[in-house]
């Protein structure tokens, strides 16, 4: 069973639109990397040219920030919500 | 009647230096990288004189070229110009020279900085056809854009932190808005308007307004500049929570340098944050350029709690660039601080105005402001807006029946 992917409205042109995608794999990399095969495009906008998350992206795992678990390593299981989510200013 | 001035040009990526139309756009979709506002400096050069800012009435607006909005402003005309305090009181507890208090607590309409960006966003926002504006806030922004959207005839949604200061939760509510309570941190409140604002074709002046919103900032920095008297100061303290307004400030002092409006020198600026929720100023000081966000903050300083600073990045660069430098002082320091800026300039501040002096006195402690240097206090927010962390600590009424005695007796009495 894959994951649910929330996109942010900047990258809905490459999902065709879509703000909810699926992807499947055992890590937060994996997942990217299923992306980017469905989505082309996908994940040079959310890594930068050495495969990290740019620094702009925030990427959550079920609510929980994935820089608080172990990054792009951070385990996914079947069910989980990950939701990709540009910083926003302060308030 | 618009009037159509042409001084802003477009949006930028800060990141990679792809151009984007005058829209409600915010993040480059290639690189994520924040937009920014994009200026015709040359034209802007050929208007905007010392003169011509002198003749304007007394408020934010007398910089108008500098702010993006194309028309005139039509929200929030009153807004900005609040008094610099010469703080002599403040300046020899703090043994320094020359103190000044930029004294934010007093803008207009919502005592804080915050109704700077809101007037600049919500006209901004009527420009682009919107009807219903939308904040995500850790309270002060709340309370600007539910007082001001409310002046201006709009309909308005703030999401803040549940569990906020009574103040600042009545402070949005009165103005008939629809507060929105998250049970959570801002960053989780941030994260939910993230995504309304990907759903609803609505305003969000910190989402997709977020490039004019954060502009308006600037406006303090220009003011400092001219109530110095068209000069610079050698330091400036700038409390930090998403990390927004420090930038700002550096710009708008570029700016200024670039128009010939003000002489370019060392002008040393200084970030704050509390100790319980401080992550620009822990990579700052560990010479980081990651900031690691804080999960869940523990202050009193509930205004600048925010563990994943948007602007976190720049603003250490600007703190390196300028040679400033970044302080996180204690709760109980910041109680000191508010105390020690309300006994000396009868300036009563939020926490966040307690952070600031607070470390500005760490700051002098460890010699990097000096006795002879010139020095800005960015006070960002009235006192009466967070009560509950000063309650308890100003000792209490005497209280007495009302017979002369019974004073005379208080009176000799040593407590």
């Amino acid at each position: 069973m894959p994951v649910n992917v929330r996109i942010p409205t900047p990258l809905r042109k490459l999902t065709k639109d879509k703000d909810i995608v699926q992807a499947s794999g055992a890590t937060i990399q994996d997942i990217i990397d299923s992306l980017e095969k469905e989505y082309p495009g996908l994940k040079e906008r959310i890594c930068d040219e050495r495969g990290e998350l740019r620094r702009f992206v925030n990427v959550y795992l079920n609510d929980e920030d994935i820089r608080f678990a172990q990054g792009k390593g951070t385990p996914v299981k079947d069910g989980d919500e990950i939701s990709v989510i540009p910083a926003i200013a302060g308030g | 009647m618009k009037v159509k001035h042409g001084f802003f040009t477009s949006l930028k990526c800060r990141e990679c230096g792809r151009h984007y139309p005058k829209e409600a756009l915010h993040v480059c979709e290639f690189c994520f990288g924040p937009l920014e506002v994009d200026y015709d400096y040359d034209l802007i050069k050929t208007v905007l004189t010392r003169d011509k800012i002198q003749s304007r009435p007394t408020n934010m607006w007398r910089y108008r070229e500098l702010l993006p909005i194309e028309g005139e402003p039509t929200i929030g005309f009153q807004v900005g110009f609040t008094p610099l305090v010469k703080a002599d009181r403040l300046a020899k507890r703090l043994g320094l020279r020359e103190v000044w208090v930029k004294n934010d607590t007093v803008n207009y309409p919502t005592l804080s900085f915050k109704d700077r960006v809101v007037s600049v966003a919500l006209s901004r926002a009527r420009e682009l056809g919107f009807e219903i504006v939308a904040c995500a806030s850790t309270g002060n922004l709340a309370n600007s854009v539910a007082a001001n959207a409310a002046s201006g005839g709009l309909k308005s949604y703030v999401f803040i932190p549940a569990d906020l200061e009574t103040g600042k939760v009545l402070g949005s509510l009165v103005y008939g808005t629809n507060v929105i309570g998250i049970r959570g941190t801002y960053d989780a409140v941030n994260r939910l308007c993230s995504e309304i604002a990907g759903k609803y074709g609505w305003a969000f002046v910190n989402v997709n307004i977020r490039p004019y919103y954060a502009e308006g900032s600037k406006s303090l920095g220009y003011e400092i500049v001219e109530q110095l008297g068209w000069r610079l100061p050698d330091h400036v303290v700038v409390p930090m929570a998403g990390g927004s307004l420090i930038t700002k400030i550096h710009k708008s002092f570029k700016e200024f340098v670039k128009l010939g409006l003000v002489d370019e020198r060392e002008c040393r600026i200084h970030g704050a944050q509390a100790e319980g929720c401080a992550p620009i100023v822990n990579a700052m000081k560990i010479g980081a350029d990651i900031i690691k966000p804080v999960s869940k903050p523990q202050t009193i300083v509930k205004s600048l709690a925010i563990g994943n600073p948007a602007d976190g990045f720049y603003s250490i660069q600007t703190m390196r660039q300028t040679g400033g430098w970044a302080e996180n002082p204690d709760d109980t320091e910041v109680v000191a601080g508010i105390r020690l800026l309300a006994e000396t300039e009868g300036i009563f501040a939020e926490t966040a105005g307690g952070v600031t002096v607070a470390a500005t006195k760490r700051l002098v402690e460890d010699g990097r402001i000096k006795s002879n240097e010139s020095l800005v206090l960015c006070i960002t927010g009235h006192g009466l807006k967070t009560q509950e962390a000063v309650a308890n600590k100003c000792g209490e009424a005497r209280v007495i029946g009302p017979h002369l005695r019974e004073f005379l007796a208080l009176l000799d009495r040593k407590d």
